[in-house]
């Protein structure tokens, strides 16, 4: 088990191998489709994101309502593939990592090498297990999405499996 | 002609949604870790692990075990007899739905449109609601809720008459293998054999409401169900889809009569999520 600090390092993550188990602990950004689209259609009208994206990690989730007391409701991976249109752009604009779950495209899995970047996969269903990784979520744009919204998680040795690494290697 | 207030099954309906969400049952509990303990691979059994401790966790919790709590999908039985008194029934459904997503936790997934505006409806209405009239005065209802991971791996083909057993068994076997890991593995395969082109699909849907691994009464179809889950396993795409021996923990055929022109078939896939539960009223 590999552990890691968030923001990762691009020398940390060319050491990644696929099939490495990390515990990552730091910031990521939650965003999945809705939210991809309205960065990436930002991003073609040359507008300024609402989010600095550049050398974090986002994680395709969309979080259940917390309970009181709690900074989070179950919160497991959706399925990449989906996201897989809107990637490449977003990797060649700075961001070095993605946690999901499933197999990815041959495009991302070239803008992965292209940029050093790594893709991450963790278990999907697991998501209040998860949750326990989960220290801290704050809104940061796209609020009006709801559970699409793009929010900050803090997380603290959350699990996850390197699907593809940054040599392109994939375990799926 | 027995009475039945909708305040009542509105009610029924909001604490049928939170328990499907959050407790999975002994049944699968058990399923579950049997395979656990018989994946040689470390990391496969290791997923298994994780799942069973987060499915006991959501219970202990009362919290959703899937942040996908679907779209609730219900099948009413409805007796004949029943007069309902105090509104819709069909509002009370969905009132019930909303009712229970926003007390329960339960993330509200559904958008209010599909294509263009894809709105969130933000309390997971409407739901999918099938109606059958059956004799007698008592109301049943099975609520599914279908998260999309899986139902967007489902598939539907009107096969040849001449295709036979073969074509089933292959159609099958192949959407699973083309789901790969998306559809969250290990999963349950519903499978929907004759009727129309969404008769299928219905069965299908029908088929993942049965208890995890029941066959069916005909032992032709039990004995299909058992050849897939055979051929399915040995995909070995496995937990999570990172190999292993548990790539199917049941598959649940259903069949309709059919057009002496057609066999269509439906591949409805779920999650290792594999959530229901029911009422009678």
């Amino acid at each position: 088990m590999i552990k890691l600090q968030l923001p990762l390092k691009k020398e940390e993550i060319a050491r990644l191998r696929a099939g490495d188990e990390v515990l990552l602990t730091g910031p990521v950004y939650t965003g999945r489709d809705a939210a991809h689209k309205r960065l990436t259609e930002a991003m073609a009208r040359g507008e300024e994101l609402p989010v600095d994206l550049r050398g974090q990690v986002i994680y395709y989730v969309g979080p259940a309502p917390a309970k009181p007391g709690q900074p989070i409701g179950p919160a497991g991976p959706t399925t990449s593939y989906r996201m897989d249109p809107y990637t490449p752009a977003l990797l060649d604009a700075g961001m070095v990592g993605m946690i999901g779950k499933g197999r990815r495209t041959e495009p991302v899995r070239e803008a992965i090498v292209r940029n050093g970047a790594v893709y991450f996969i963790t278990i999907g269903g697991a998501a209040a297990l998860i949750a326990d990784s989960i220290r801290s979520k704050e809104p940061v744009c796209y609020e009006d999405l709801g559970t699409e919204a793009v929010c900050r998680l803090e997380v603290e040795d959350f699990y996850a499996i390197v699907g593809i690494d940054s040599l392109g290697n994939s375990l799926l | 002609m027995r009475e039945l207030h909708v305040n009542e099954v509105r009610a029924a309906v909001a604490r049928m949604v939170i328990d499907a969400n959050c407790c999975i049952g002994e049944g699968m509990l058990t399923c579950l870790e049997q395979c656990r303990d018989r994946e040689e691979k470390t990391l496969s059994r290791n997923v298994l692990d994780m799942i069973v401790r987060n499915d006991r966790l959501a219970e202990e919790r009362m919290v959703a075990m899937c942040q996908d709590t679907g779209m609730a999908v219900f099948r009413v039985q409805v007796g004949q007899e029943i007069h309902f008194v105090g509104g819709s029934l069909d509002q009370a459904i969905h009132d019930g739905t909303a009712q229970g997503y926003e007390e329960g936790y339960l993330r509200k997934s559904v958008v209010g449109e599909p294509l263009f505006d894809r709105v969130n409806t933000r309390n997971n209405t409407p739901a999918v609601i099938y109606y059958e009239f059956v004799p007698g005065d008592q109301l049943h209802i099975t609520f599914a809720p279908k998260g999309f991971g899986s139902e967007n791996m489902s598939v539907v083909k009107m096969l040849k008459p001449a295709d036979g057993v073969d074509g089933v068994l292959n159609f099958v076997v192949e959407a699973v293998k083309n789901a790969g890991p998306n559809p969250c593995p290990p999963i349950v395969v519903g499978v929907g054999i004759g009727g129309t082109f969404e008769k299928a699909a219905q069965l299908s849907k029908f088929a993942l409401m049965r208890d995890v691994g029941s066959h069916n009464e005909d032992p032709r179809y039990a004995a299909l169900e058992d050849e897939l889950m055979e051929r399915i396993n040995a995909l070995a795409i496995g937990p999570a889809g990172l190999g292993g021996k548990t790539t199917a923990l049941g598959v649940h055929v259903e069949w309709f009569p059919t057009h002496i022109a057609g066999l269509p078939v439906a591949v409805n896939l779920c999650c290792h999520a594999y959530r229901h539960s029911s009422v009678t009223l």
